[in-house]
């Protein structure tokens, strides 16, 4: 399902911003601390509401349709969940279906086992007994990311999904929200890590866009020094892909 | 400060077949709902019998029998037994089982709602901003909405009081806690500080009355007290229940349940304001009665682990366990001069805030 971002403002911190990511793409958003990359993604999943503008999920605008359905078609990992939860894995897993619960919050045998191969698929089964807030941080993305797939979504919004995890496991989280197959929308600081996950990069810098397009072409020696000021060196890798070195 | 709310127990049996969220114990929530509920009925007949005037339970139970379905139970035992059995004894007993359900169903909600395991409505100033317009009421002799006008002040007062913390303690439209715990204590400190001034420069007559408010109880209670305050507490609990789900999605925080459909603002704020409304109704017909809703969800999630669809109302129903027995030694302890039930709960409750804290800190 594509993203359609239109003309989207909101106080002094995004201006007029347009992107478009298509189905089934894996977009990433870049750009310096404070350049709107996490308003933006707000906007996107129905927590900020922009000024002007307009964003559409698959042709439905999220700031018509009613909270529930935006869920059920977009999921979130927000930046800062709070970590001491003592709700077992299964029950934070479980929460993913609140988009589909009634009232009494019953969930359906189809639902249960969702969730069971879920938590299987994800290797969270050793953990579903054991309380959010004695998990690793790595441990605690992989059941966030369990939620969102019990969402059944068909866009994933991640905002810094790779945030205080090692290498090992931020390599871990990019690949399984990739493998999923739905269209992802992510927020990363590191520029090789975005250009290694995403099949396409935007950059932001003090609330537009000013670069777009494949990582490649967007991350070059002009463009860390117009929008981070760091003066680097940039070469292609063996693959292609934008190796940076930066003047430490 | 770390939370201490939904501790985990660790020796609870393992169940291998739900995916779900977990079950409640052993028995199961509807096992457990049942068993309370019964306790609590046997409870009600058993407490009215007891006070001052010893009743056996068998007497108490035809007289009510008689009253609710005379077809059924054709002779009760009259005469002053039954006046106070019927008349005194049994509104009371049902009134501190309404109060003590809307109370700890209020503390579970707001502990959510807040995320915060130490919230409850004395704590973020709505029960004493409750007792101040109660006592402004009672003071001032005025009664422009007949005999709504007690429970309707306090409402007001509640609602002012907790409005103000709530204003104050929203940062950037995100709730922060410390804050609203701060602004809370700061707030309920400067409405009884009034509350005390108005009660202390009161000529001797209505001293009395004013102070009922400050200590809580439920002596003097007539059947016309109990209705309004029944139906606002079984439906506010009702409706809770409805959602307990989407208080559940709060636990990921403001964005992460935003992100599960919740409109957290709006779900934030309608709790909120029937939480005020039923605590404002409470504090109008039982003063301030304190700790009960910081300590029966405690002690639920300490028992049961349950998840807030089923917190809500095994805390109601515990709170109107817990009130009935402790309204039975508010009137048996000290005879014949009652215990205010307020000082009861806190010499009851304070030892466990203690421990929670402690609890806390590990």
């Amino acid at each position: 399902m594509n993203i359609e971002i239109r003309d989207v403002s909101w106080l002094q911190v995004l201006h007029e911003i347009t992107l478009s990511v298509r189905s089934g793409e894996v977009a990433g958003l870049v750009g310096p601390n404070g350049s709107g990359k996490t308003s933006l993604l707000r906007c996107v999943y129905r927590s900020t509401r922009p000024d002007g503008g307009r964003i559409t999920v698959g042709g439905m605008d999220v700031w018509q349709a009613p909270a529930r359905e935006v869920a059920r078609t977009v999921a979130v990992l927000a930046q800062d969940t709070p970590a001491d939860l003592n709700n077992s894995v299964e029950q934070i897993v479980g929460l993913g279906r609140i988009p589909y619960l009634g009232a009494l919050g019953r969930l359906s045998a189809a639902e249960r086992t969702l969730i069971a191969d879920t938590i299987e698929r994800l290797e969270l089964g050793p953990l579903r007994r054991r309380p959010y807030a004695t998990l690793s941080g790595g441990e605690r993305q992989r059941v966030q990311l369990a939620r969102a797939l019990v969402q059944e979504p068909k866009v994933l919004i991640l905002d810094e999904p790779t945030n205080h995890l090692d290498l090992r496991h931020q390599v871990d989280v990019l690949r399984l929200a990739r493998s999923i197959g739905v269209t992802v929308l992510v927020t990363l600081h590191d520029l090789q890590l975005a250009a290694a996950a995403c099949d396409r990069l935007a950059v932001l810098s003090e609330g537009r866009v000013v670069a777009e397009g494949p990582a490649v072409e967007v991350v070059t020696h002009d463009l860390l020094r117009r929008v981070y000021h760091v003066e680097a060196h940039v070469t292609p890798g063996p693959d292609d892909l934008p190796r940076i070195f930066l003047p430490v | 400060m770390s939370r201490v709310s939904e501790p985990s127990s660790p020796s609870a049996p393992p169940r291998e077949r739900t995916a779900a969220p977990a079950r409640s114990g052993r028995l199961g929530f509807a096992g457990l709902i049942l068993l309370l509920g019964a306790v609590l009925l046997v409870s009600l007949v058993v407490a009215v019998g007891l006070g001052p005037v010893s009743i056996p339970a068998g007497d108490v139970a035809r007289m009510l029998g008689h009253r609710l379905a005379p077809w059924l139970v054709s002779e009760a035992p009259a005469g002053p037994q039954s006046v106070i059995v019927l008349d005194i004894r049994f509104p009371r007993v049902l009134l501190g089982a309404v109060v003590g359900a809307g109370l700890a169903a209020v503390g579970a909600v707001l502990q959510g709602v807040l995320r915060n395991p130490l919230a409850d409505p004395y704590i973020i100033g709505a029960s004493s901003g409750a007792s101040l317009g109660a006592v402004l009421v009672i003071l001032a002799g005025v009664s422009p909405f007949g005999p709504l006008s007690l429970p309707l002040s306090a409402f007001a007062g509640a609602m002012a009081a907790f409005g103000f913390v709530l204003g104050i303690s929203r940062r950037g439209g995100q709730l922060a806690p410390t804050r609203l715990i701060l602004a809370g204590v700061a707030v309920a400190a400067l409405t009884e500080a009034v509350t005390s001034y108005i009660v202390l420069t009161t000529p001797d007559k209505e001293v009395r009355t004013a102070l009922f408010w400050t200590l809580g109880g439920l002596s003097g209670t007539q059947w016309r007290d109990v209705g309004v305050p029944a139906v606002i507490v079984l439906s506010a609990t009702a409706w809770f229940v409805t959602r307990a789900t989407l208080l559940n999605a709060l636990v990921l925080g403001d964005e992460g349940a935003t992100g599960l459909g919740v409109e957290v603002d709006r779900l934030r704020l309608r709790l909120i304001t029937a939480s005020a409304l039923v605590i404002g109704t409470v504090v109008a017909v039982s003063g301030g009665i304190g700790f009960v809703a910081l300590m029966v969800p405690h002690a639920v999630r300490l028992a049961a682990r349950a998840d807030n669809r089923h917190l809500v109302p095994l805390s109601a129903l515990t709170g109107a366990l817990l009130l009935v027995w402790v309204d039975v030694g508010a009137r048996m302890l000290n005879q014949p001069d009652e215990i205010p039930i307020g000082v009861i709960t806190a010499v009851l409750g304070s030892p466990f805030f203690l421990f929670l804290l402690i609890r806390a800190d590990r």
